[in-house]
C-alpha cells in the first residue's frame, strides 16, 4: 500500500512532463496529495507493526550481486513518509504560479519526492543509494534554472557536496556488502562486524549521510543551496532532503555497525552540539531572510544528531520527532520567505523593515510569527516536543551538551526574533510607510493558506499530542540494536 | 470529586482566544467582549471551586514513554492553588473589564483580547499545573504572550525592542529552570510535584545535588519575577498598554515565580544554603528597586521599579523559609499594585499619555475618584496601619527579623524608600499646580475604568484584616508577636514620608539629581556591553569562520586546488608535434634511468 507512494510520484512526474503547461500544477498537487493521504492512511492504520522493519515488496532485481527490489516500513519511515508527503504537498501548493517552463519544474520536483519516498521505504543498501542519488540530480536543476541569488553556484555547491557525502556513502556500502555478503538491510542489522572493521566503517559511512544532514562542518552547503533555490526547492531541502542523510545515518550507519558507533557517539555530540550553538550564533549576524532560515535549519538539525548520539530511547525518538517537526516548521519557513520575495522581490532585512509588511500582508505575517513561535520552540508546537524530548534524553549520556546547547536557544529567541521584527514589523511607524515601498498585492492566495494552514496544522497536532507520533516511533527504535541498555 | 470545573476555567480563554483569531477579528467590540465574558466565566468557574472547595480535576495522558518518561496533564486543587485561581481570575476580570475602556479607540483591539486571553489561559495553567513540564510549557507560553502584549504597539521601536528583551532575558531565566527540572526530574525519577515531595529523601542524601537542582529552579522565578541580576526587562515592558502592565507586569505573571517558589517549597526548603542564596537575591532586588524608583519620572516607571521591590520582598520570605509570608503579600500586592497601576492608566489615558509626573500636577481636583482610589493604593503600599500592606509586610519583617538582622536592616531601610517614593509620586502629581496644558484640561474617567478602580481598592484597603485573609489562606502564624517590628516599621514610613514631603511640597522640577540612582545603577549599560562583547562577538566569528575559512579558504581552496591543477596540466597540451616528441623522448629517459640505475 505505502509502496504506491513511490509509483504515484514517478507517473505523475511523467504526467507532469508530458501533459499540457496548465494541466502540469494540477497533475503535481493530485500526484503530492495522494502520496499525502496514503502516508496518513499507513500511519494510522490498525494493527500495523510499526516496531519491525517489516517487508512490503520483495522482488530479484540484480539476483547476481544479491540485489534486491526490496521495500519495508516501520514507525520511523512511515513517519518520515508523511512529512514527505505534506512538504511535497504543500510545496505545490506554494509553487501554484511558477510560470517558466511548469512541465519540467513539477518533473523534476515530483522526482526529488519520489526519490525521497524511495530512501525512507528501502531495504536493500543498493535501492536504497539508488533512490539517495535520484534525489540529488533533479535538485541541481530545480536549484540552477529556477533559482535565484548565485544560482549555478549553489546548485554546483549542493551537488559536489551531496555527491561527496554519497561517495563516502557509496564506500561503506560496499564495505559492508564485502564482508557480509548481502545487501539486504534486515539481514545486515543482524550481522556482526568485526570491531577493528566498525572503527573506521563507522565513521565514514556516518559522515557520507551527515553531510547531507547538515553536520557542522559541512554544513555551508545548506545555507547556500538553500538561499539560491526556488521556494519550493528550499521546502523540499529543508523538509525531506537534509531528513535524507539524517534518516541514512540512524537506518543504515547506527544499525550497520553499532560498536563504531558506540566508539564515535560522543564526537558526534561534540559536533553537533558546535552545529546547534554555531550556526545560531551565524544567523544572527545575516541579512538576507533566507540565509537566516538556512542557518536555522542547520542548528535544528544539530538536535537531530544531538539526539541520535545519546543511543536511548528518549534521545533517538526525540531525534525522528525533530526530523518530522522541523521538516513541517523548516518548509513553512521557506514558504513564506518565498511568498514574501515574491511580492517584494527582496530579501534584505534592511529593506524588508521599511516596507510595514505587517499591514500589507496580514496573512503572511501571521502565519510568520506562528512559524517563528514554532522554530523557538514555544510549547503547543511540535519542535518544542521535539527538542525537550532530545534534552531529556541527552541529559542521561551527555549533560554539558545540554548545558550548552541552553545557550544556542537563547541565541535561536534572538535571532528569530530579530529576523520577524525586522521583516514584519520594521521600524516604520504607521503613518511613515513611504508610499513607493508599499506592495500593490501583498494578499496571500488560496493556494497560499492551504499550503501554510496545512503546515500549522501539522506542527500544533503534533506539538499539542506528540503521542500520535511517539507512540509508533518508539516501539520502532526500541528494536534498534545500537541502543545503550 | 472529580470535577470538571477546573477545566473549563482553564479552557474558556483559550477558546475566546480562537474564537476571536479565527472568527471576530475584523469585529473588534465584539473580539473584546467574548474576551471579557471568557474572563467572567473563569472566574464564576473559580468562585465555585474556591467555594465548595473542589479538590480534584480529570487528568489524561499527554507524553508517555512510561516507564521512561510521562507526563500527565493534571491539575492540582489545594487551597493555594485555589485561592491563587481566584485571585488571577478576579483581578483578571477587573482589568479585562477596565480595558474595555481604555483599548476602546485603539485599531488593534481584537489583537490586544486575543493577547489577554492566551495570557488568562497561559498564567491559570501554571496555577493549575500539578507537574513540572506542564508547569513549564505553561511558563513559556506565558512569556509569549507577555511578548505579544509588550510589543503591542510594535510600531513604537521601544516597545518592540521591550518585548525582545523581555522575552530573551526570561529565556535565559528558563534555560535555568529547565536544568532544575531535569535534576529534579533525575534525581526522584519523577515530575509530578506531588511524587517528588514523597521522593524528597532520594534528593536531601545529597546536598550539593539538591542545592544545585534548586538554585537552577530558582532560576526560572528570576527570570519571571524579574530578580537581581534578571531584573533588566521588567521597567522596560512598560512599553505595553497600561492594563497589560496592571494585569501581568504587576499582579499576576511576575507573581508566577514567587507562585512556583512555593508551590515547590518542600524542594526550596530542603536546601539550607539554596535558602540563603534566594533570601539575599531578594533583598537585593528589594533595595536597589526601590533606590532606583526614588528618582524615575515615568509614572509607570515608578510603580515598576515598586513592583521589583515588593517582589524582592516576597522572594526574600521565600528565603526565610516561609511560602505563606510570600503568598500572604503576593496577594495583598496583587490588589493594591493593580489598583495603583490602573489609576496611572486612568491618569495617561486622561491626559493624552502623558505619563512624566513633572508634567501632572493638581490632579486631585481633577481626578477625584482616580485620586482617591491610588491613595488607598499607595496607603497599602507604604504599609500604612490598617490597610492590607501593612500586615503582609510586617509579617515578611517579622519573619526577617526573627531570621536573620541584617536582611531586616535593609527590609527596613526598603519600606522607607518605599515610603518616601510613594509620598515623592503621590505629591508631585496630585498636588500642586497644574504643569501642563493637558494636566490643566484633565477630567475624570468613564465609569467602565473608574469601577475597576472602585472595586479593587476594596480588598487593597481591608485584605489584610484576619477575617478577610484567613479566607483565602492560612495566615503566616506569628509565634511570638514582636514589638520592636512594628515600631521600627512606623518609623521607617514616617520618616520616609515626612522626608518626602519636606522635600517634593511645592516644587516644580526636581530638587536633588542622583544620576547613579537614575539611571538604574547602569545595570542596562552593562550588559549591552556585555551582550555586544559576549553575543555580539561570538556571532561575529561564527560568521567569520563560516564565510572566510570554511566556505572561503577550505571549500574555494579545494576547489581552487582542483581548478588550478587542471590549468597546470592544461599547459602541457601544447598542440605541437615537436613538443609531444620532446615529452616522450624525455619521459623513457626518464624511464630507462630509473630501472637501469635504481
Amino acid at each position: 500500500m505505502i509502496a504506491w507512494t513511490i509509483y504515484l510520484t514517478l507517473a505523475g512526474a511523467l504526467l507532469a512532463l508530458l501533459l499540457p503547461r496548465i494541466l502540469a500544477r494540477w497533475v503535481a498537487l493530485v500526484a503530492t496529495a495522494g502520496g499525502f493521504g496514503l502516508g496518513l492512511a499507513a500511519l494510522f492504520a490498525q494493527h500495523t507493526d510499526f516496531a519491525h522493519f517489516t517487508t512490503i515488496v520483495r522482488v530479484p532485481w540484480v539476483p547476481a550481486l544479491g540485489m534486491n527490489y526490496h521495500l519495508a516500513a516501520d514507525g520511523i519511515s512511515l513517519t518520515m513518509t508523511l512529512v514527505t508527503g505534506l512538504t511535497a504537498l504543500a510545496a505545490v501548493l506554494f509553487s501554484w504560479k511558477v510560470e517558466n517552463r511548469p512541465n519540467e519544474f513539477f518533473f523534476w520536483l515530483l522526482l526529488v519526492v519520489a526519490g525521497s519516498y524511495g530512501v525512507f521505504l528501502s531495504a536493500d543498501l543498493f535501492l536504497f543509494f539508488v533512490f539517495y542519488e535520484l534525489v540529488i540530480v533533479p535538485k541541481y536543476f530545480l536549484i540552477a534554472i529556477w533559482g535565484s541569488t548565485n544560482k549555478e553556484y549553489g546548485a554546483m555547491k549542493l551537488t559536489l557536496y551531496s555527491f561527496l557525502g554519497g561517495a563516502l556513502v557509496f564506500i561503506g556500502i560496499l564495505v559492508a556488502y564485502v564482508t557480509a555478503g548481502t545487501l539486504d538491510l534486515l539481514q545486515l542489522t543482524q550481522f556482526q562486524f568485526a570491531p577493528q572493521l566498525q572503527a573506521w566503517a563507522f565513521p565514514v559511512l556516518f559522515l557520507g549521510f551527515a553531510v547531507l544532514g547538515g553536520i557542522w562542518p559541512f554544513h555551508t552547503w545548506a545555507p547556500t543551496g538553500h538561499v539560491a533555490a526556488p521556494t519550493a526547492g528550499s521546502m523540499l531541502l529543508a523538509g525531506i532532503v537534509m531528513k535524507l542523510g539524517a534518516y541514512g545515518a540512524l537506518r543504515v550507519a547506527l544499525n550497520l555497525f553499532p560498536l563504531g558507533f558506540q566508539m564515535w557517539s560522543k564526537w558526534i555530540a561534540v559536533l553537533a552540539v558546535i552545529g546547534i550553538v554555531y550556526a545560531a550564533a551565524v544567523a544572527l549576524r545575516q541579512n538576507d531572510l533566507k540565509f537566516v532560515i538556512g542557518y536555522s535549519s542547520v542548528s535544528h538539525m544539530g538536535f537531530v544528531l544531538l539526539g541520535l548520539a545519546t543511543a536511548n530511547v528518549l534521545g533517538v525518538s526525540g531525534a525522528v520527532l525533530q526530523m518530522f517537526s522541523h521538516g513541517v516548521i523548516g518548509a513553512l519557513l521557506f514558504a513564506l520567505a518565498g511568498a514574501v520575495y515574491y511580492r517584494t522581490h527582496t530579501r534584505n532585512l534592511n529593506d524588508l523593515s521599511l516596507m510595514g509588511l505587517s499591514r500589507t500582508m496580514p496573512f503572511i505575517t501571521f502565519a510568520f510569527v506562528v512559524a517563528s513561535a514554532a522554530s523557538m520552540g514555544i510549547p503547543g508546537f511540535s519542535g518544542f516536543a521535539a527538542e525537550i524530548t532530545i534534552l531529556i534524553g541527552a541529559w542521561k549520556t551527555f549533560p554539558l551538551a545540554v548545558g550548552i546547547t541552553g545557550l544556542g536557544m537563547v541565541l535561536v529567541a534572538a535571532f528569530t526574533l530579530r529576523a520577524l521584527k525586522k521583516s514584519f514589523f520594521g521600524d516604520q511607524t504607521g503613518g511613515r510607510v513611504r508610499q513607493e515601498t508599499r506592495v500593490p498585492n501583498g494578499a496571500a492566495t488560496l493556494a497560499e493558506k492551504l499550503g501554510a494552514s496545512l503546515l500549522i496544522c501539522a506542527t500544533l497536532a503534533v506539538g499539542l499530542y506528540p503521542k500520535l507520533l511517539l507512540d509508533r516511533i518508539m516501539p520502532a527504535v526500541e528494536t534498534m540494536r545500537f541502543l545503550h541498555r | 470529586m472529580t470535577s470538571l470545573l477546573p477545566w473549563i476555567a482553564l479552557l474558556l480563554p483559550l477558546a475566546s482566544m480562537f474564537v476571536i483569531l479565527l472568527a471576530t477579528r475584523s469585529l473588534r467590540t465584539l473580539s473584546a467582549f467574548i474576551s471579557v465574558a471568557a474572563v467572567l466565566g473563569s472566574f464564576v468557574c473559580s468562585c465555585l471551586i474556591f467555594f465548595q472547595q473542589t479538590s480534584a480535576a480529570a487528568a489524561i495522558c499527554w507524553i508517555d514513554l512510561a516507564p521512561l518518561f510521562s507526563v500527565p496533564l493534571g491539575l492540582t486543587l489545594d487551597p493555594l492553588s485555589r485561592s491563587m485561581l481566584f485571585m488571577v481570575t478576579g483581578v483578571g476580570a477587573v482589568i479585562h473589564i477596565y480595558s474595555l475602556g481604555y483599548m476602546s479607540a485603539d485599531a488593534g483591539k481584537s489583537r490586544y483580547f486575543a493577547g489577554l486571553s492566551l495570557f488568562m489561559f497561559a498564567m491559570l495553567g501554571i496555577v493549575l499545573a500539578n507537574n513540572f513540564v506542564m508547569m513549564f510549557i505553561f511558563w513559556e507560553l506565558v512569556g509569549v504572550s507577555s511578548y505579544l502584549l509588550i510589543g503591542h504597539w510594535f510600531e513604537r521601536p521601544a516597545a518592540a525592542e521591550a518585548a525582545k528583551k523581555a522575552f530573551i532575558t526570561n529565556r535565559i531565566g528558563d534555560f535555568g529552570f529547565m536544568l532544575g527540572i531535569l535534576m529534579v526530574w533525575t534525581g526522584t525519577g519523577s515530575l509530578v510535584f506531588t511524587e517528588i515531595a514523597a521522593g524528597m529523601a532520594k534528593l536531601t542524601a545529597h546536598p550539593s545535588y539538591l542545592t544545585a537542582a534548586a538554585l537552577l529552579v530558582f532560576c526560572g522565578a528570576v527570570g519571571k519575577s524579574a530578580q537581581f541580576p534578571l531584573h533588566v526587562w521588567l521597567p522596560d515592558a512598560m512599553e505595553g498598554p497600561t492594563p497589560v502592565s496592571a494585569l501581568i507586569h504587576a499582579a499576576t505573571m511576575v507573581a508566577a515565580g514567587v507562585y512556583m517558589l512555593v508551590r515547590v517549597g518542600f524542594l526550596i526548603d530542603a536546601s539550607s544554603g539554596a535558602l540563603h542564596v534566594i533570601a539575599w537575591i531578594g533583598t537585593i532586588t528589594a533595595v536597589l528597586a526601590a533606590l532606583m524608583a526614588t528618582q524615575q519620572n515615568d509614572i509607570k516607571r515608578i510603580l515598576a521599579y515598586s513592583t521589583l521591590s515588593q517582589l524582592g520582598y516576597m522572594v526574600m520570605a521565600v528565603g526565610l523559609a516561609s511560602g505563606q509570608a510570600a503568598m500572604f503579600h503576593l496577594f495583598t500586592h496583587a490588589a493594591f499594585k493593580a489598583l495603583l497601576f490602573l489609576g496611572a492608566g486612568s491618569i495617561i489615558y486622561m491626559l493624552h499619555h502623558e505619563q512624566d509626573i513633572w508634567r501632572m500636577g493638581g490632579l486631585a481636583k481633577r481626578l477625584p475618584i482616580t485620586f482617591l482610589t491610588f491613595l488607598v493604593g499607595t496607603l497599602a503600599l507604604i504599609g500604612f496601619p490598617g490597610f492590607s500592606g501593612f500586615f503582609s509586610k510586617d509579617a515578611i519583617l517579622a519573619l526577617a527579623y526573627e531570621r536573620s538582622l541584617p536582611i531586616f536592616a535593609f527590609a527596613a531601610f526598603t519600606a522607607l524608600l518605599t515610603a518616601f517614593y510613594m509620598t515623592r509620586l503621590v505629591v508631585v502629581a496630585f498636588f500642586g499646580d497644574a504643569r501642563s496644558p493637558h494636566a490643566a484640561r484633565g477630567a475624570e474617567s468613564p465609569i467602565v475604568m473608574t469601577l475597576p478602580l472602585i472595586l479593587l481598592s476594596v480588598p487593597a484597603a481591608i485584605g489584610g484584616f484576619g477575617f478577610f485573609a484567613r479566607n483565602f489562606l492560612s495566615l503566616p502564624n506569628e509565634t511570638k508577636p514582636v514589638v520592636a517590628v512594628p515600631v521600627i516599621a512606623l518609623l521607617a514610613l514616617l520618616i520616609g514620608v515626612v522626608s518626602a514631603l519636606l522635600l517634593y511640597r511645592n516644587r516644580t522640577t526636581e530638587p536633588v539629581e542622583i544620576e547613579l540612582f537614575r539611571n538604574r545603577f547602569y545595570f542596562d549599560e552593562l550588559y549591552t556591553a556585555l551582550i555586544k562583547s559576549t553575543q555580539g562577538l561570538l556571532a561575529a566569528i561564527a560568521a567569520f569562520i563560516d564565510r572566510w575559512i570554511l566556505d572561503g579558504a577550505i571549500v574555494r581552496g579545494l576547489s581552487g586546488g582542483t581548478w588550478g591543477s587542471g590549468f597546470l596540466l592544461r599547459l602541457l597540451q601544447v598542440g605541437n608535434l615537436q613538443a609531444y616528441g620532446f615529452l616522450f623522448g624525455l619521459g623513457i629517459i626518464g624511464l630507462i634511468y630509473f630501472t637501469v640505475f635504481h
